[in-house]
């Protein structure tokens, strides 16, 4: 069953049939949303009526065009200011965590490093949710009490972030620690030895260091944070995240004006994914 | 010097707990101490609350509750098994019987649908399988139909979206342990009288089960807790509990209920992973990290 | 032990100073009351099997270790309060400890641009020194392009750059492998020359110590042992175990049975008679538990045993092998009578080139080249 090991020709080309199969499956759904764009008809679906870029660029209703349609990319930009935010905060724990993590010693680090596991293991929903309920009652203790009208603790972009932050910190801490814990602290300790205070080592020697570690994760919270719908639907105010207006104009029926959205998506996924790739290639 | 060397050091650790702490207290621990709460309460007059485990009796005495909780664990159960069957062989194909540069863009090409959006694959199968979708042409075309095939709204195709959604958390960690795999202990399975079955079983798979636990349990949770493929793809009837919950929250405003509804779906996700890391003797540590 | 440092007495001339160096790491004795001075310009080695403290009491002197108690000086002063980046002294990491993300210049930059020089007079500066390392032009170099010697070098020069009052030397030369380990130790000691920098370097390789330094300290368990000069500690060794520790001897245990002044009768635990001299400063007396040290070159060799009559003592013996190495080449005999094995060396005179196994070969040494120390307990 490798290539050293002889078996007979009808194995291998059932077995590279079924690849083959798989490899359609994969990629299949992805191709028919991008075809369908430039379908000249008012569904996505057959027949096909010609080609047509009227759903990019049409200025006018009822075949509105992607960048003509003033919610959308409104959407398209309350997504990106969530990203942004997320990723920021994410990143900075994430090394705050590194650092902690690989590089000290306190009781209970292994109960802690456990629990900040756990949000990979709680589903988006319950994230939200829980996130919900909790800011809701802070929000209705300070109304009570101090008659405060805390409306950022209310369904609102604030806490998308908050519930994005949750768990993807986790991820962006997994990342950026194992590039850390490969670190060689002689070098920090050579810095010192050549005039740099601590902090000046670190910022000159283990954060270049960790660069590469700290621009995938970026990529990655990044892309997390413009897809996620699960956390973004329980706390999501009256600014429409993009993945929340798509789910809306999906279930409503949609013309192939969300198929050219979701093409310029994939490609914007691709080119973040495949500077990502570049990113770790460069590693030394 | 030895004193403020050792506070130093102490400063800094402080400094970095902070923001662990502030992250995990403010957005876990205290969430979720707080949603247990507010399940165990019962509204008996407006804006007057009392301590009770009636949301908890209403889940188990309401058969169309505890039957979509039952129904969402089996299929996320079943979706997670048929995910690890058909990845398997993809994922050792990959490993294996490839090298070089065609293996490198098959991996990079199981990574695709993790970088495209949910809603656009789900899309995407939409448009695939709907009554005036591609394959419903397809098949009347071929004359293996006469009219328009519904082919959205039902378990099948929950079950494609679910298994499509997840294939990449299946493959990723399966290709990774199978590469590890030195090519000579299967060749010397082979050597010393095994076949391609005993080798599969006796070699290959006990040397993949990390990977195989780690793919499964994140693949289960995601399933379990996923919402917009059963939703879009199973339509009104889905009965998916997640979409309970968002009922019970966002459309009923029973908050009280909605959060029992979110313990029992964590309790059951907890159990569910907890049992796959002892049956296999692995820890969540070793697992995720 | 021996704390005669070179020059002796407390000098205010020393360019590196520790007095009564202690490190504790719980109940273990990492160093124990070290005390010892380097003068400037000097190449003062450290030589100690692993985990003997030699590390430990360098990364003390570079300041990345708080001493228990005790004191480090530099020129004078004690630096002992100071963080490792404003101690005037760098350190040369075991592994070179380059910035695998810059260049080679960069690199030798590093520790200009934390002094506030400006990048003009820097470039000036590295330019130079990659000049005197014989890399010119390699600058703009990644460290991955550059082979395990010129690593080295800059490593070297990366210190040197900053015109240090010492250079601290962890092992650099463990990692490399043989042959450009010999090349390397030459290259240190010429380099060393040229800048006229104080160099303490530690090590567990004999050879580096003896063949590089000026002075060196052995240490063992935590304490220095001797500190002299190579040639001091190969001729004479202060204890037993620089003896055994310094350069390649053949060894006896026995009981003193008589002594007169300066020379011991031994009876070796085989039986065996020898005399020798007393070493290490210690009196030994009739009944005394000693290790005697010959050193294999000391050792006359012939196939006609009237040559050795004059000598104190006479072995008469087998060979059981020649390990031949050019002119290093060794004999290793089996005493007739014992059975006991000893290293000696072959003169290059063609006399011994037709040695056969089983041939008999008879052995002498004087009592001068033979010394005995008291054994200890838990030495060697």
């Amino acid at each position: 069953m490798i290539p050293s090991i002889p078996q007979p020709k009808s194995f291998h080309a059932l077995y590279g049939a079924y690849v083959t199969l798989f490899f359609i499956y994969l990629v299949l759904p992805l191709v028919v949303v991008a075809v369908f764009a430039f379908n000249d008809s008012m569904f996505p679906s057959l027949p096909w009526n010609g080609f047509t870029l009227d759903w990019f660029f049409n200025p006018d209703e009822p075949r509105l065009g992607l960048f003509h349609d003033g919610r959308l990319l409104r959407s398209i930009w309350t997504s990106f200011y969530i990203a942004c935010w997320v990723t920021l905060l994410s990143i900075a724990v994430g090394i705050s965590n590194a650092f902690l993590f690989e590089r000290h010693d306190f009781p209970f680090k292994n109960m802690l490093y456990m629990l900040m596991l756990l949000p990979l293991v709680i589903p988006g929903v319950i994230l939200g949710i829980s996130i919900l309920v909790f800011s809701s009652t802070i929000a209705n203790w300070l109304e009570n009490t101090f008659g405060i009208e805390a409306t950022l603790l209310r369904p609102s972009t604030f806490l998308v972030i908050l519930g994005q932050f949750s768990f993807i910190a986790t991820i962006c801490t997994l990342v950026i620690s194992a590039r850390l814990r490969k670190f060689d602290t002689a070098l920090e300790e050579a810095a010192q030895s050549l005039g740099a205070s601590q902090l000046v080592a670190v910022w000159t020697v283990t954060i270049p260091y960790l660069k590469p570690a700290i621009v995938g994760a970026a990529i990655v919270a990044f892309l997390m944070s413009f897809e996620n719908f699960n956390t973004t639907l329980m706390l999501v105010g009256s600014d429409q995240p993009l993945t929340i207006a798509m789910y809306g104009r999906l279930r409503e029926g949609s013309t192939p004006e969300l198929n050219a959205l979701s093409l310029l998506l994939m490609l914007l996924s691709g080119s973040l994914a495949l500077l990502s790739v570049f990113v770790q290639r460069d590693k030394t | 010097m030895s004193l403020s060397l050792r506070s130093a050091v102490r400063l800094n650790l402080i400094l970095l707990l902070i923001p662990v702490f502030l992250w995990l207290l403010l957005l876990i621990i205290l969430p979720h101490i707080d949603m247990l709460l507010v399940s165990t309460q019962v509204k008996v007059r407006p804006r007057v609350y009392e301590f009770s485990f009636a949301n908890y009796g209403e889940f188990f005495s309401e058969p169309l509750y505890w039957r979509t909780f039952a129904r969402t664990a089996i299929m996320s159960i079943a979706a997670t098994l048929l995910t690890l069957v058909i990845a398997f062989p993809v994922a050792y194909y990959i490993a294996k019987m490839l090298r070089g540069r065609m293996k490198s863009f098959l991996f990079l090409l199981c990574l695709v649908p993790f970088w495209v959006s949910e809603l656009v694959r789900t899309f995407g199968w939409m448009i695939l399988l709907r009554e005036s979708g591609v394959f419903s042409n397809l098949f009347q075309w071929i004359g293996f139909a006469d009219g328009p095939v519904e082919m959205l709204y039902n378990d099948a195709t929950i079950m494609v979206g679910l298994i499509y959604t997840s294939m990449l958390f299946m493959v990723v960690p399966l290709v990774t342990i199978l590469d590890s795999l030195d090519d000579s202990l299967v060749e010397a399975g082979y050597d010393l009288g095994g076949n391609a079955f005993t080798v599969l079983r006796t070699i290959i798979i006990p040397h993949a089960m990390p990977g195989i636990v780690s793919g499964c349990i994140v693949v289960f949770m995601l399933t379990l807790g996923n919402y917009l493929t059963p939703v879009l793809l199973g339509g009104k009837d889905s009965l998916w509990f997640t979409a309970q919950i968002y009922t019970q929250f966002i459309t009923r405003f029973n908050w009280e209920l909605g959060a029992a509804f979110g313990f029992l779906l964590l309790f059951l996700s907890s159990m569910i992973v907890w049992m796959g890391l002892k049956l296999s003797r692995q820890t969540l540590t070793e697992t995720m990290g | 032990m021996t704390e005669q440092g070179p020059g002796g007495g407390h000098a205010p001339s020393y360019d590196l100073e520790c007095r009564n160096l202690v490190c504790r790491f719980g109940d273990f004795v990492a160093v124990n009351d070290v005390s010892f001075g380097v003068p400037e310009g000097d190449f003062f080695s450290i030589l100690g099997p692993s985990g003997c403290g030699k590390t430990t009491i360098l990364r003390m002197m570079a300041g990345f270790l708080q001493p228990t108690s005790g004191d480090f000086l530099i020129k004078g002063k004690s630096v002992i309060d100071m963080p490792p980046n404003r101690r005037p002294i760098n350190m040369v990491f075991q592994h070179l400890a380059l910035f695998p993300m810059m260049t080679v210049a960069e690199n030798i930059a590093y520790g200009l641009l934390r002094q506030g020089i400006n990048r003009i007079d820097a470039r000036k500066k590295v330019e130079d020194a990659l000049e005197r390392i014989g890399l010119p032009g390699s600058g703009e170099k990644k460290i991955k392009q550059l082979s395990g010697g010129q690593q080295q070098r800059v490593a070297i020069a990366r210190c040197l750059v900053l015109e240090p009052a010492a250079l601290l030397l962890d092992e650099p030369l463990g990692a490399l492998d043989l042959k450009l380990r010999e090349h390397m130790k030459v290259e240190l000691k010429k380099m060393q020359d040229q800048f006229g920098t104080t160099f303490v370097y530690i090590t567990h390789d004999q050879s580096e110590a003896l063949v590089m330094s000026d002075h060196v300290a052995v240490m063992n368990q935590g304490r220095f042992e001797q500190i002299g000069t190579p040639q001091d500690l190969y001729y004479q060794p202060a204890t037993a175990f620089v003896a055994g520790f310094v350069g390649d001897t053949n060894r006896w245990q026995g009981r003193v049975e008589s002594v007169d002044r300066d020379t011991v009768k031994v009876i070796t635990q085989d039986g065996v008679q020898l005399l020798a001299t007393a070493a290490g400063g210690e009196a030994l007396s009739q009944g005394s538990q000693v290790e005697i040290f010959v050193r294999p070159e000391a050792v006359v060799i012939t196939l006609e045993s009237e040559r050795i009559t004059s000598q104190d003592n006479r072995i008469t013996g087998e060979l059981i092998s020649v390990l031949f190495n050019g002119a290093n080449s060794r004999a290793l005999i089996r005493d007739r009578h014992t059975g006991g094995e000893l290293d000696v060396a072959l003169p290059q005179t063609g006399e011994f080139s037709h040695l056969q196994r089983g041939q008999e070969v008879h052995l002498g040494w004087s009592l001068a080249h033979a010394k005995a120390f008291i054994q200890k307990e838990s030495g060697g």
